[in-house]
């Protein structure tokens, strides 16, 4: 039997995992909410939900630990929901806190080695679960109900009503009748038109009355507003409402004033006067129309729908196949060139020409849906960012608002999951270093809340990931100070740098200090190692900063590493590809430019030196000695470095094939991918051959070697 | 006590992922009705006949609760034996399950032997008890 369970264990850890990004999602939804002051009831109900549905499954596959902790979790989120604890910062805290312990757990869970220390966490919901408040159980007799509609409320659906109750908000109860094949989007459809003017309290289903197709629902709403209005944002006349009577409290009743007769069962409620409809917007601050924040309503308008979750090696094995089509495709083509000269074939030549241009459309069809399905939005990745954000900024003492555009922009999913961790570390960095104190802010003119504006966009077959603050800037002078106390630099080539070569000395390796590590911003890692893993996915950093004003970090990267654009080149006798996303320019090579320094071939390029590597002689090639010879200029992170290539032949979208085990320790290549005419050729690597060539120089070379 | 179809109400992928996986080792049940919410099990329920319903409380929108009083309504399922399996929620909840006509109640977390013995408890109680109180 335990093999049963053990077959789906995958199901739970993948199910969890989303439980765990939707808990955090909602959080900071909340988050922001609260400092609004108008949580959303709904949302704390779907966060307590997510955290019941995790206990309950980690206790059935068996993980104790983080049933525990979801349940203490849902403990202190039950209290909230019920309005016996308030949803403040201390407590949301706890609940982020909590986001991060489970998903340690989880971690640990699927094999990645964690020990958590849950003692101390546990002690603290513990305790902010005993500072709640003892039930009420007053006010429910307010509204004239049924006991047949009582009797299917859960405690939290009775809860909501008595809080409608207390704060004296009307109830009515609207009937509808959907038909059963689109019964959620018509559902999902109600919900997004009532969200802003009631509480949806329960939905009431009947099936008696209605057909085999159709249903029946009475929804049972909360809502200030007048019934006409109501009944125009529900609209169409299949949607009929009516107030649900309410009776004054017992108290009232034993002393009626005069004149206040008590309504009947079944007429509508008085219409509330205007300075009553006031206080009960005072009373019930979600009904206030709160200022839209972009943060907020871009993680909160993601929402899943119909979805398969798929291992991203069935993908690349897919894509693999499309590369295998794209040969058989090629063969196709040079058979059909052949057949060409035979005039005695020409009807069934042209038929062939037509079937393979369809094969060639639906196959680059294939593709672009196969590189489709890796892509992700970068929500995900945003929400995490966000949390870190809330939490290093709490830690500070600072206050950081975070402002995020972009989040649906798509990318690669392992590009994604490459990205957190550079990202994580930008981000600590603004708000660590770069958003001042409030008392400074103030001082300096500027809003005490400091902002961080994260932001995604497209730009041609590139994504570009923008993280910028209005903190105090980097100051050139403190970087020059330490790049010359490090030795990074000597004081003369200091002084011939720019502003912007100064300051893009903070991705240098040897940089970060250790006294500027702090658990929170540095996580024992400079920028360099930023730097380094954005080049490894054939992306690009940038930095820009004014002092006083703000830094603002820029990443390029391709959309995918599926697929890449390259450059093919030719050297000596040999064709090579180099992926496009790391070449910056390629020009003729001025053989009058090129001078030597300490040993290395230079040459000058618009007032800055760069470093150019023969590729023949790195290869051992036969030298082929032509005519004219070309420069490709490679960057990554800061780096740049000229390959001296013999010809370049074009650009070509290329497949990369990994090279076989025996190959596959070979430096300076990347893979092997076809060209499609048959002929297969080599890719080179950037990266590794930029280390090759200035592994023992970095220090010596400096920023001669720096953008 | 074979059993021809058995309606799975629940809206965690993995709890009836773990229920599929428990009935069918056991070899009793010939075909599993996977309903993934409130409202899918009201698509389902006027469609067919079950032997058995297992329904989860805790759920969005159409709550586990509704579920049981609606199959409790129908003249075609207000025998059928129905079985609560639910993270242990409020002591009201569980009351109004069983007062709604829901036959016996299974806390989560459970093993599959324990389902299966909660089963065979639900489907040995006489039927009339099952009416709604």
């Amino acid at each position: 039997m335990t093999d049963e369970v053990d077959r789906v264990r995958d199901e739970f850890l993948a199910e969890s995992q989303e439980i765990v990004e939707a808990l955090s999602r909602d959080l900071l939804v909340l988050d922001h909410g609260q400092k609004r002051g108008a949580p959303d009831p709904d949302l704390v109900n779907s966060v307590f939900r997510g955290v019941h549905t995790l206990k309950g499954i980690a206790g059935m596959f068996g993980y104790t630990d983080l049933s525990d902790i979801a349940h203490a979790l849902e403990d202190l989120l039950d209290q909230i929901r019920l309005g016996r604890i308030a949803l403040g910062q201390s407590s949301l805290d706890l609940l982020f806190e909590g986001v991060e312990v489970l998903q340690r757990l989880l971690s640990g869970a699927r094999g990645e080695g964690h020990e958590v220390d849950l003692e101390g966490y546990r002690r603290s919901l513990a305790q902010a679960v005993h500072g709640g408040e003892a039930p009420r159980h007053d006010e429910l007799d307010v509204y004239v109900l049924d006991a047949g509609i009582l009797s299917v409320l859960t405690e939290y659906e009775e809860h909501r009503l008595r809080t409608n109750a207390a704060n004296r908000v009307p109830l009515y109860r609207a009937h509808v009748r959907f038909s059963l094949t689109s019964i959620d989007s018509d559902l999902e459809d109600l919900k997004q038109r009532l969200k802003p003017i009631a509480e949806i309290i329960t939905y009431l289903p009947s099936m008696d009355a209605a057909s085999d197709d159709a249903i029946e629902l009475d929804v049972l709403l909360a809502s200030t507003r007048p019934v006409t209005e109501l009944r125009d944002v529900l609209g169409d006349g299949d949607i009929q409402i009516e107030a649900i009577a309410r009776r004054e409290p017992q108290r009232a009743r034993t002393h009626p004033p005069a004149g206040t007769p008590v309504p009947a069962a079944g007429q509508p409620a008085p219409p509330p006067r205007a300075q009553e409809l006031a206080q009960q917007r005072e009373l019930r601050p979600e009904l206030r129309e709160a200022p839209r924040d972009v943060g907020a309503e871009a993680i909160a308008s993601r929402s899943v729908a119909k979805t398969v979750r798929v291992d991203i090696e069935k993908l690349d094995h897919l894509m693999n196949v499309v590369g295998e089509l794209g040969i058989v495709r090629s063969s196709v083509a040079r058979v059909l060139d052949r057949l060409g000269a035979r005039v005695d074939l020409r009807p069934i030549t042209a038929e062939l020409h037509r079937i393979h241009r369809s094969f060639e459309r639906h196959l680059a069809t294939l593709q672009e849906g196969i590189l489709d399905v890796r892509m992700v939005p970068l929500g995900q990745t945003f929400d995490r960012l966000a949390r870190a954000v809330r939490q290093v900024a709490r830690e500070h003492g600072k206050e950081v608002r975070l402002a995020i555009t972009g989040a649906d922009t798509e990318v690669d999913k392992l590009i994604v999951e490459e990205l957190i961790d550079p990202l994580l570390h930008i981000i600590r960095n603004a708000v660590g270093h770069g958003i001042e104190r409030r008392d400074a802010r103030i001082q300096a003119g500027k809003d005490p809340t400091g902002i961080i504006a994260l932001n995604a966009y497209q730009k041609g077959n590139h994504v570009v990931i923008e993280v910028e603050d209005d903190g105090a800037g980097i100051d050139t002078a403190t970087v020059r100070a330490r790049a010359l106390e490090r030795g990074l630099v000597s004081e003369l080539q200091a002084a011939e740098m720019s502003d912007a070569e100064i300051r893009a000395m903070v991705f240098l390796p040897g940089f970060s200090t250790a006294e500027s590590v702090t658990d929170l911003s540095g996580r024992g890692v400079g920028l360099d190692v930023v730097r380094t893993n954005i080049a490894r996915l054939g992306g690009v950093i940038d930095l820009h900063s004014d002092v006083g004003i703000g830094t603002k970090f820029t990443l390029t990267l391709p959309i995918t590493l599926a697929i890449l654009s390259a450059l093919v080149l030719r050297v000596s006798t040999h064709t090579f590809a180099v992926p496009l996303n790391v070449v910056q320019e390629a020009l003729f090579l001025d053989p009058q430019s090129v001078r030597s320094i300490e040993g290395r071939e230079v040459v000058t390029l618009r007032g800055q030196s760069l470093p150019i590597v023969r590729l023949q002689r790195l290869f051992e090639l036969a030298p082929a000695s032509p005519a004219r010879e070309y420069v490709v200029i490679v960057a990554l992170g800061a780096r740049r470095l000229g390959l001296v290539v013999d010809a370049l032949e074009g650009q070509q979208d290329i497949v990369i094939k990994a090279l076989g085990r025996s190959l596959a320790s070979t430096r300076g290549f990347s893979g092997a991918t076809d060209l499609g005419d048959q002929r297969v050729v080599l890719v080179l690597d950037a990266p590794s051959i930029l280390d090759e060539v200035f592994s023992t120089n970095d220090r010596r070379l400096g920023p001669g070697a720096a953008a | 006590m074979p059993l021809e179809r058995v309606l799975v109400v629940e809206d965690s992928a993995s709890m009836r992922a773990f229920v599929r996986a428990a009935l069918e080792a056991s070899g009793i049940v010939q075909t599993i009705v996977e309903a993934a919410s409130g409202f899918e099990a009201l698509r389902v329920l006027p469609r067919d006949r079950f032997d058995l319903a297992l329904v989860d409380i805790n759920m969005p929108d159409i709550h586990g609760l509704e579920v049981i009083k609606i199959i409790r309504a129908s003249a075609v399922h207000r025998e059928t034996p129905l079985l609560v399996i639910s993270s242990e929620g409020s002591s009201r909840d569980r009351e109004r399950a069983l007062g709604l006509g829901a036959d016996d109640w299974l806390d989560k977390p459970f093993t599959p032997e324990a389902l299966l013995q909660a089963i065979d408890g639900v489907l040995r109680r006489p039927r009339s008890a099952t009416e709604p109180r």
